[in-house]
């Protein structure tokens, strides 16, 4: 790629790529900025139809248990956990990009394999989460929680939380799966004979993607 | 700017490992900074609740930003690569304004219009715009 780049370069001229990046990572881009409007639809419907209510659940009565603690009032901690694994499965990514500049194929492989166990763990939490809601009785069309005001609540509640943190699951599951492919291909030596790691690069920006949306999920669902 | 790929940055190296951890501990002090507050408020009432949500908000995008910024790179790329990211996202302010102002009259309808509902309590507002008797 080229790098000195001076202040009168004419990035529209041809030549060269005008956004200074490979054809495969500006198309990661642009998947990703289509696949925000795809979260953003899902979690912004969400919020009309909680702004149309006159009340809702509320997300510290709903979301208050931790794993092996019985019925214990925990709310937020299993969240935070949960949000800590991503956020560290995020790092090693970086790492792993970073090792990736340096030529450094055994620490590539290290760190991505961080990063898939980072991912693995997370859809553990997950799957525990929602089992435990699902034997409290709640699941798509079927919400056994109470409005905050006491009135019976409608099922829009776990709908809309079990199809968007679904979706999200359902993009970290194939962000492992990707991470896995990637490894296997480092451990090959695919990349090392290409001459760079750019691969690590593409996947990594979508594993970030992954977190960014958490990051929105959680504020959405266990914070307001 | 975007760095070159040789062997000879070693202190390049450290200083960007430093970068990387730097953001990972922001992003986890703002998350517990979250927590925190949502426990004070759930032990105390105390900050309000429209205060908590408006700070809430404004850390999960300062969370959005290191992400985007250092871990996906974008605040080193050039800014064609950045406008072309960001500024279609700008839509999301409308989005967000308008679906949920309709949301919000959507509910006013229903509570104001619901069978039952006293017609005479639907209609003073419109009486009182009139005026004085």
């Amino acid at each position: 790629m080229d790098t000195a780049v001076t202040a009168k370069k004419k990035w529209w001229d041809g030549g060269y790529s005008p956004f200074n990046v490979s054809y495969g990572k500006l198309m990661m881009w642009y998947f990703l900025v289509s696949d925000a409007f795809t979260f953003g639809a899902l979690l912004i419907s969400y919020g009309t139809i909680r702004f149309s209510s006159t009340s809702w659940p509320d997300p510290n009565e709903v979301f208050r248990s931790f794993p092996g603690m019985g019925h214990a009032n925990l709310p937020l901690v299993f969240v935070s956990l949960m949000t800590f694994i991503l956020i560290m499965s995020s790092v090693t990514m970086v790492l792993a990009v970073h090792a990736g500049h340096m030529r450094d194929k055994k620490a590539v492989a290290k760190w991505l394999t961080w990063t898939v166990i980072g991912g693995a763990c997370f859809l553990a939490c997950q799957a525990w989460e929602w089992t435990h809601l699902y034997h409290e009785g709640a699941w798509w069309g079927r919400n056994p929680f109470h409005n905050v005001d006491g009135t019976l609540a409608s099922t829009n509640f776990t709908n809309f939380f079990f199809t968007i943190t679904g979706f999200h699951g359902l993009h970290v599951t194939s962000g492992v799966i990707l991470n896995i492919i990637i490894l296997a291909n480092v451990l090959k030596g695919t990349y090392e004979e290409r001459g760079h790691y750019e691969m690590v690069e593409k996947v990594g920006l979508y594993w970030h993607f992954v977190d960014l949306v958490w990051v929105f999920v959680f504020t959405c669902f266990y914070l307001l | 700017m975007e760095h070159t790929h040789t062997a000879e940055g070693h202190a390049h190296h450290d200083s960007s490992t430093k970068k990387i951890w730097r953001t990972f501990w922001i992003l986890l002090a703002v998350t517990m900074v979250e927590v925190g507050l949502a426990f004070l408020h759930l032990e105390t009432g105390f900050p309000s609740r429209v205060l908590l949500n408006a700070v809430f908000i404004g850390l999960t995008v300062v969370k959005a930003f290191y992400i985007v910024s250092e871990f996906m790179h974008l605040g080193s790329e050039i800014k064609n690569l950045i406008y072309t990211v960001m500024l279609p996202l700008l839509f999301f302010i409308w989005f967000i304004i308008a679906f949920l102002y309709e949301g919000n009259s959507w509910k006013n309808l229903n509570r104001d219009l619901k069978p039952g509902t006293p017609i005479e309590k639907v209609k003073a507002p419109a009486e009182g715009q009139h005026g004085h008797h």
